[in-house]
């Protein structure tokens, strides 16, 4: 069986983002009102075949445990669908 | 004499300063490429700065998968001094040789400066013999490279005299001021600031020397 993975990489709460503090800064520089706590991440998407949609998530778990993300300072979400 | 081997990744960009450097501390100092995988007749192994592998996906997490890394390992395990300079300590914190990681500076900065640092350790392959309190002048050059780490781990780090260089003035927002760690041993050490960059009078500054003739000093066998 066919299934597609997404892959979501963020920042774990309390590491600084200076990107996302950029982006806020930014969004107000626009004339946006009301806009606070941004955070940055990725988004991965990729397929797998496996035989089991519970196969398939250990994969990409595997994948965005081991790779994707570094576990110091980024927390990762994995969600799988058949395609 | 000793003799350096300077790991050469795909976009790794200071390896020919790096071995001019570890020349001029009184070293032979050779390239050799990611896909190696023998490091046998070395006593030094310099993980140089750059971007290996594009840095894509976080700096320097593609390289810690280069061939050579695992002999890299094998050779630090075996007590071989080692040193990551910049990108370097970027790809040894990847592949967890290091504590931490490196995190985008703070406030999105580029810096390209020289920086003072202060000698927090003599017990490093990189400062043996240097007295704690010694002050450096020796440029940086880099986008990520405030250093990250938990809460523990810094207790550790401080506990085990392993925070080897310090920031005179923090330029990017490393937790405690930390320009360079070592690993429990003493003989893996990450640094982002560059000394292979002042190692000439003509360039502003021979203190990376300091450091470098420690560092070849530390060679297991002559």
């Amino acid at each position: 069986m066919r299934f597609s993975a997404t892959v979501t990489v963020r920042l774990r709460p309390g590491i600084a983002d200076p990107e996302g503090s950029t982006i806020e800064r930014a969004v107000s520089a626009l004339g946006i009102a009301g806009v606070s706590g941004v955070r940055g991440g990725r988004s991965f998407t990729f397929e797998v075949e496996a035989d089991s949609e519970s196969a398939a998530t250990a994969v990409a778990v595997d994948v965005a445990t081991r790779l994707l993300s570094n576990p110091v300072i980024e927390d990762h979400a994995v969600s799988i669908e058949a395609k | 004499m000793s003799r350096a081997a300077v790991i050469v990744f795909p976009g790794s960009n200071c390896e020919h300063d790096a071995v001019s450097g570890l020349e001029l501390a009184g070293a032979s100092a050779e390239l050799v490429w990611h896909t190696e995988t023998d490091l046998s007749g070395y006593d030094l192994v310099v993980l140089p700065g750059g971007f290996a592998h594009g840095d894509y996906l976080r700096a320097g997490a593609l390289a810690r998968l280069s061939p050579i890394m695992d002999t890299v390992a094998a050779f630090a395990a075996s007590g071989g001094p080692v040193v990551g300079i910049c990108n370097g300590f970027q790809v040894l914190t990847e592949a967890g040789m290091l504590p931490g990681a490196l995190q985008k500076n703070a406030h999105l900065k580029f810096h390209c400066k020289d920086s003072t640092l202060i000698v927090a350790s003599s017990r490093s392959v990189l400062t043996r013999g240097v007295a704690v309190g010694t002050e450096l002048s020796i440029p940086i050059n880099h986008f990520s490279g405030s250093y990250v780490c938990d809460e523990a781990t810094l207790q550790r780090l401080q506990d085990n005299d392993q925070v080897v260089l310090r920031y005179a003035e923090n330029p990017n927002g490393s937790l405690d001021d930390i320009a360079g760690i070592s690993n429990d041993a003493g003989n893996v050490v990450g640094l982002m600031p560059h000394p292979e960059r002042a190692c000439s009078a003509l360039l502003g500054s021979t203190d990376g020397l300091v450091l470098l003739q420690a560092f070849v000093g530390a060679a297991v066998s002559a």
